[in-house]
């Protein structure tokens, strides 16, 4: 396929004006190619025999394509493939053009002049400028990584961000699961309890409960248990929540666009602190119908994976209502902030040992300060303090939790 | 003025003066040379800038032709090829563009097409320039559209040493040189030196030096920047003036020492800002002296409209000294 | 100088001379077109088939210090001028060994050896051009006749109108020699002209004005002598309408819509080269064996040429921007 024009890239071959088995000269016209511009007739520059179209009438192909074979007067059919056919490409493409010794150059401007006085010896870019004059850094402290040694906006940003990590870390690095991203987290976190405490108008009520029962009751449990099965009172306490809120819908619901809907299904959210300063609280779903050891199990799984990072998307978005706890960390009474959409945080504090009246004597009893956080557009104080006493009268039969 | 010279004898002359007295030597000096344009003969020039010059050098060396710019423009790079040292002059840049093709396909390319075996050591001058009411067909400034085509050079004498001693530097360059000529310059009056002669086609000059801010300027808007430039110092703003006086090619360097020194710079162009002298200069700027800057490159050019008729509107549509103060002192954060 | 002069020299070599200058330029379009399909070369193609009797018939004519001002179908210009094929080719192949260093390719053939003013790409821009080589040599009170070939398109174009005015109205010594092969790229004569007689037009301008056979060598050289001689002695303008027909498209991307192909044949058997060869032979000026010698002497320089393009070297890139302005030191100002 000859080219015919600078723009030509394919043509299409509509006619052969010979057949095999005929006689060319030079400057024949053998074929008609249909292109962009219309039908062109094409010619031979060869002269001889026509052997055989190596190309189907009506086809396109690009320029260079053999289009046939033309054996020359004398010329001898070799065994093998064809001689070079006529009107193509047959020479070898021309060398490309040798590499000049130095490549070609944008046409370089002349350096700048020699600085005057008064011009900057730093170069910062304006951007970086504007930053570090927003945020009172010193240009001078700072190594630009820019064109020519400049100063750029990530520079400044860098110097930032170090000065960012010297806040205090509660624990050290290396602890950190390698999927959790604290920084996030604490953003997240961060939006929520601002939102929460922006919209949510929030009441507070404290119920303190004997819980001598349970740790007899546990005791005795756990005498016939292996460590890592033992149950522990946050397990009586997340069924006595779950329980209560069987009772209590109201506590157990979401709050979106000005209305609230109860949940069918109790979801405890378990507030679990995280290494590093991370806080989240995955849902133990259908608590109120686990049995306890089993609730014992998944809360130590739910634990255990939240803190390698393997939470379930839908652990994060169920939770209902949360149950936090201090106690360990020796916290008498907590007061939370819900976590929107629900409308509840029931807290557990510290399990103390106080003087306390039974039957009329004073005696030791270990007594458990529960709070209750709820959102005044769903509950009024009366319904929390019922809540909070179903909790407390709960705990005192442990083997019916 | 940076040529402030001891010379014994300066003379009182015009702008207008200075360009025929720049013709009157080259014919004189150099055989080679003559003019030829429309009017240039019997009427004197459009502008009276060749005026009394047909009865002094005779119809051979000042040649009247027919209205045909594009032929005329031809026929002065043929003559050129062929050794000669011919003065085109287009009445205007306006009318210039009748001559486009011949500037453009054959002037400025016949040397890099031939392989460099020939040149085209040609002169245009052209009238150019807004300012005397005269509709938006006679009032183009389209010396930066010419200052895109590699193969020129573009040169706009400003002061009167430019008027007079551009020329025949031009005339003895082996290429191509378009010379513009503002209209409201003519008339300017001032001193001279009774000898000055050719001058450099390669420099920009600083007309006036200072340290908060500098103009870069050409042509008939240098005055205007100069005036503006007085005013701001009576609000105590030192402004350096750079007079390109070359468009094509540009001289880089002593943009970029006055840009390292003020740190600020506004250019002021008669051309319309889009794709003008006026960007490419800020461009090399941020090319060459970002790292300089303070501020935002500012430009006073013509605004997005074809001249008007009526002064005010005309006056409003080109660069003005107000509107240069204006600009540097927003520039310096003082409005 | 009398009208003796004028005529050609009916010799069998100068008979020979003319009809290899005509097949050597066939020859060379013929291959060009190969090339050109091996894409060897590129761009546009403008080939001279059928109007070799013009170029041959004035430019041998013109002494070595006239000079020639060209257009884009100038191939056939530039070799019987004397510019060698080999730069020739190698021009068409972009190489830097090329007459015009590769720079121009096809359609700008320049060589300041043979006062070869070059092709030119802008339809009519060559004439005022002419124009001002001629100013020139007049300026200098030279003799020198500047031969300027340009197509009957050309005559459209403003340009052909201010310089017939001025070559007219300042008296200088072009020869404008137009090439009417009546298809301005793909419009006909006919549709683009109030009046097609051409040069009618020049002598509207008061030039000195004829039309001639441009199929016609012998008449064709005829007029050149003349019309040369005249414009060498008075120094006025002189416009010579050769009536010719392409007998190729107008470039090689043509698929000839705009007119018939009975037209093109029947143009194909006036065509100058057969023709001549026709007249020599009725008239016993040629011998049996001279065609083939001619031909194998015409390949035989054009295979070279190809070999020698083929070798040719690339310009360095680092060059690109050399010969936009020149470059030695400019002389110092006064």
């Amino acid at each position: 396929m000859p080219s015919l024009g600078a723009d030509m890239e394919a043509g299409t071959l509509v006619e052969w004006l010979v057949k095999p088995g005929d006689k060319v000269k030079h400057g024949d016209i053998i074929a008609v190619v249909e292109t962009q511009k219309g039908a062109i007739e094409i010619e031979t520059f060869q002269a001889g025999q026509v052997e055989k179209f190596l190309v189907e009438v009506n086809s396109k192909v690009p320029v260079g394509t053999p289009l046939a074979v033309i054996r020359a007067e004398g010329e001898a059919k070799p065994a093998a493939a064809p001689a070079p056919p006529p009107g193509t490409p047959a020479a070898p493409k021309a060398a490309a053009p040798p590499v000049a010794p130095p490549p070609m150059q944008v046409p370089p401007r002349a350096p700048s002049p020699p600085i005057a006085p008064g011009a900057p010896a730093l170069r910062v870019s304006p951007a970086a400028r504007q930053l570090a004059a927003q945020r009172g850094i010193d240009l001078s402290t700072i190594t630009g990584t820019g064109p020519q040694g400049a100063i750029t906006y990530t520079d400044v940003e860098a110097r930032l961000g170090a000065a960012g990590a010297a806040a205090p870390a509660a624990a050290p690095a290396k602890k950190r699961a390698p999927t959790l991203n604290l920084d996030a987290m604490r953003v997240a976190i961060a939006a929520a309890m601002a939102r929460s405490k922006r919209e949510i108008p929030h009441y507070y009520l404290t119920h303190q409960v004997d819980v001598t029962v349970c740790e007899q009751w546990l005791a005795q449990k756990n005498a016939a248990l292996p460590p890592d099965s033992r149950l522990l009172i946050g397990a009586l306490a997340l069924k006595a929540v779950a329980l209560a809120c069987r009772r209590f819908p109201a506590f157990n619901g979401f709050y979106r666009e000005n209305r609230y809907v109860p949940s069918e299904a109790v979801h405890t959210g378990v507030a679990i602190a995280i290494r590093g300063g991370g806080l989240t609280a995955p849902a133990l779903h259908d608590a109120d119908k686990l049995a306890l050891d089993d609730l014992m199990a998944r809360m130590r799984d739910l634990i255990q994976r939240t803190r390698a990072g393997r939470i379930r998307g839908s652990e994060m978005s169920d939770p209902t209502i949360t149950v936090t706890s201090l106690g360990e960390r020796g916290v008498e009474a907590l007061y939370g902030i819900i976590y929107p959409p629900q409308v509840a945080i029931v807290g557990f504090g510290k399990v103390v040992m106080r003087p306390w009246v039974v039957d009329g004597a004073i005696g030791p009893r270990s007594v458990v300060t529960i709070t209750l956080s709820a959102d005044h557009r769903v509950t009024d104080g009366h319904a929390g303090a019922l809540f909070l006493a179903e909790i407390g009268t709960l705990l005192q039969e442990p083997n019916n939790l | 003025m940076q040529q402030e010279t001891a010379r014994a004898e300066t003379i009182e002359i015009t702008y207008r003066e200075a360009v025929k007295q720049a013709i009157r030597d080259a014919i004189k000096h150099d055989e080679r040379v003559f003019l030829m344009g429309e009017d240039v003969g019997r009427y004197g020039g459009c502008y009276a800038v060749s005026k009394g010059l047909l009865a002094e050098f005779g119809p051979e060396r000042i040649r009247d032709t027919p209205l045909s710019e594009s032929g005329f423009t031809g026929a002065g790079i043929g003559a050129a090829m062929a050794g000669l040292r011919p003065i085109v002059e287009l009445m205007t840049v306006n009318f210039s563009l009748l001559a486009l093709d011949q500037i453009m396909n054959t002037a400025a390319t016949v040397r890099h097409m031939s392989g460099n075996q020939f040149g085209v050591p040609l002169v245009i001058r052209m009238a150019t320039g807004a300012g005397r009411q005269l509709a938006a067909q006679h009032s183009h400034s389209l010396e930066g559209w010419y200052a895109h085509i590699p193969g020129i050079k573009v040169l706009a004498p400003a002061t009167l040493e430019d008027a007079r001693g551009m020329l025949w530097t031009a005339l003895q360059d082996p290429d191509p040189v378009l010379i513009f000529e503002n209209v409201m310059l003519y008339n300017m009056t001032g001193k001279l030196a009774a000898d000055a002669g050719a001058v450099d086609i390669e420099k920009a000059a600083v007309r006036r030096v200072g340290r908060d801010i500098s103009f870069i300027t050409y042509g008939g808007s240098l005055w205007k920047t100069l005036e503006a430039a007085e005013t701001l110092a009576g609000a105590g703003i030192e402004a350096e003036v750079i007079d390109l006086r070359v468009l094509r090619p540009l001289d880089d360097a002593t943009i970029m020492a006055s840009i390292a020194k003020t740190r600020r710079a506004v250019i002021v162009d008669e051309g319309w800002r889009s794709g003008s002298v006026a960007a490419e200069v800020g461009m090399r700027i941020v090319e060459q002296a970002f790292w300089s800057l303070d501020a935002p490159i500012g430009r006073v050019c013509s605004e997005e409209v074809p001249i008007p008729y009526p002064a005010h509107l005309e006056n409003a549509a080109i660069p003005q000294a107000e509107k240069i103060v204006t600009a540097a002192k927003a520039m310096l954060g003082k409005a | 100088m009398t009208a003796a002069a004028d005529k050609p020299h009916l010799s069998r070599a100068h008979m020979l001379d003319l009809l290899k200058q005509m097949i050597r330029i066939r020859h060379f379009e013929d291959k060009c077109a190969e090339l050109y399909t091996q894409e060897k070369i590129r761009g546009f193609l403008h080939l001279y088939d059928g109007e070799e009797a013009v170029a041959v018939g004035v430019i041998p004519v013109l002494e070595e210090r006239d000079r020639i001002v060209a257009t884009y179908r100038e191939h056939g210009h530039a070799l019987v001028r004397g510019v060698p094929m080999k730069a020739v080719m190698a021009e068409m192949y972009g190489k830097q060994e090329g007459c015009s260093r590769g720079r121009g390719g096809s359609m700008h053939l320049f060589d300041a050896a043979h006062n070869f003013h070059g092709g030119n790409a802008i339809v009519g821009g060559g004439l005022p051009m002419a124009v001002g080589l001629a100013l020139a040599e007049k300026m200098r009170n030279g003799d020198a006749v500047v031969a300027c070939f340009f197509g009957e398109g050309a005559v459209a174009e403003g340009e052909f109108h201010e310089s017939m005015n001025l070559a007219a109205l300042w008296q200088l010594p072009v020869l404008f020699v137009c090439e009417n092969n009546l298809y301005a790229m793909g419009t006909a004569l006919a549709l683009s002209e109030s009046e097609t007689d051409i040069h009618q037009k020049a002598a509207c301008y008061k030039l000195a004005a004829e039309a001639v056979d441009g199929m016609d060598v012998v008449a064709v050289e005829a007029v050149a002598r003349r019309a040369v001689r005249a414009v060498r002695e008075s120094r006025k303008p002189y416009f010579l309408e050769c009536r010719t027909y392409r007998l190729r498209a107008h470039s090689m991307f043509d698929a000839q819509l705009y007119r018939e192909k009975a037209e093109v044949e029947t143009w194909r058997h006036r065509e100058p080269i057969l023709r001549f060869h026709s007249w020599l032979q009725a008239n016993n000026i040629i011998h049996a064996d001279d065609v083939p010698r001619i031909e194998a002497e015409v390949d035989a320089e054009i295979a070279e040429a190809v070999a020698f393009a083929e070798a040719g070297t690339w310009e360095p890139l680092a060059e690109l921007t050399r010969f936009t302005y020149a470059e030695s030191g400019r002389p110092a100002g006064r």
